[in-house]
């Protein structure tokens, strides 16, 4: 599965099973400061992940 | 996940993509009412600096009362608000509403970026005053400024002021900012206010507005992402926490108003801003940079 993380302006490219929650547990992002996007489209965090899936993980901290 | 008012599949915990972005309308438009933030009468303009926050306030306000204005503060921050002030161009020009981009090099003479290096104050420091500072004065033809702040800019200005033990400040926080109505200072007011920033950020992006990330070279050495990232800790073990800490500040807020509201009229500075003392803060700051 193909992850962007933008704040770090990151892509890696792993195979993944689980829920969008399960993802950033595994990434270590802390689920108050981002949202997933799947394949262009915002989903909730209980969503299951599968590996044909490009995700983003947009930061929703102000940068200022 | 369903959304609870309709069968359809949420794209924000509880909400489909139409009821999210009815709810968060809806929240944006009670607390204006319920704060009494705007009028139909008032002449408002929005401080914005094209982050998602000042876009998404600023099409709202525009949307509920229409002819509002848009200033922005370019402070000279290298690799940092070109970038947003691309964006906030462009949507200003989409959405027809006029902007106006004051300068600090242009009003100080410098770039933030230069002030820094002749300064030991901290770069958010002179920002934050300088950027008040023009926001002020040039806000005098209208009635309010609207600014961005959210639940989670709010939460953490409460906790900066509680650590640092600074409650006067404290009591110029809320829906709308200033001990009390004065008119050398245009009322900044926050539709967005009980409003988290993820909530923001789901808003612009159901909206299709490109938004991009961009983080401020400044902000990692700042006391308040400190007490950002202890407060998203909290809230991620503790949910609510953020909206506990607000819910309670507003709760003391009238007697915090109250107690700090008799401090005198400010007098006027030499640069015809309001000051506490004989030179207002900005000023001061410039002659220490200068």
């Amino acid at each position: 599965m193909k992850v962007f993380i933008e704040k770090d302006k990151k892509e890696i490219d792993f195979s993944f099973s689980g829920s969008a929650l399960d993802l950033l547990s595994q990434l270590d992002v802390n689920k108050e400061t981002v949202l997933v996007i799947r394949n262009s489209e915002l989903i909730t965090l209980d969503e299951k992940l599968v590996d044909s899936d490009t995700v983003k993980i947009l930061s929703v901290v102000s940068g200022g | 996940m369903k959304c609870s008012k309709c069968s359809s599949k949420a794209v924000f915990p509880g909400y489909c993509k139409e009821h999210y972005i009815e709810y968060f309308e809806n929240k944006v438009k009670d607390t204006i009412e319920k704060y009494d933030l705007i009028s139909k009468e008032d002449k408002c303009v929005i401080a914005v600096s094209g982050g998602k926050d000042s876009i998404a306030v600023m099409y709202l306000v525009n949307k509920f009362f229409g002819n509002v204005s848009a200033l922005s503060i370019d402070e000279g921050i290298a690799d940092y608000r070109a970038s947003t002030l691309v964006d906030l161009k462009k949507f200003c020009t989409e959405h027809n509403i006029p902007l106006v981009i004051k300068s600090f090099k242009k009003e100080f003479g410098m770039h933030l970026d230069e002030m820094v290096k002749k300064t030991s104050f901290k770069p958010c420091h002179v920002c934050g005053v300088l950027r008040r500072y023009l926001l002020n004065k040039h806000s005098k033809d209208f009635d309010k400024i609207i600014t961005g702040h959210n639940l989670d800019d709010e939460s953490q200005a409460i906790l900066v002021n509680l650590f640092r033990g600074n409650p006067e400040l404290m009591a110029r926080l809320g829906p709308s900012t200033g001990l009390r109505k004065m008119k050398q200072f245009t009322q900044r007011v926050k539709p967005l206010y009980f409003l988290t920033e993820k909530e923001v950020m789901a808003y612009v992006i159901l909206m299709g507005w490109q938004v991009g990330f961009t983080e401020c070279n400044y902000s990692g050495i700042s006391y308040r992402s400190s007490v950002r990232d202890l407060l998203n800790e909290y809230e991620m073990n503790h949910v609510g926490t953020k909206a506990n800490v607000v819910d309670h500040f507003i709760s003391m807020l009238p007697s915090l108003k109250t107690k700090f509201a008799s401090n005198g009229e400010p007098s006027l500075c030499k640069c015809g801003e309001p000051a506490k003392s004989e030179m207002c803060k900005t000023c001061e700051l410039l002659l220490q940079i200068k």
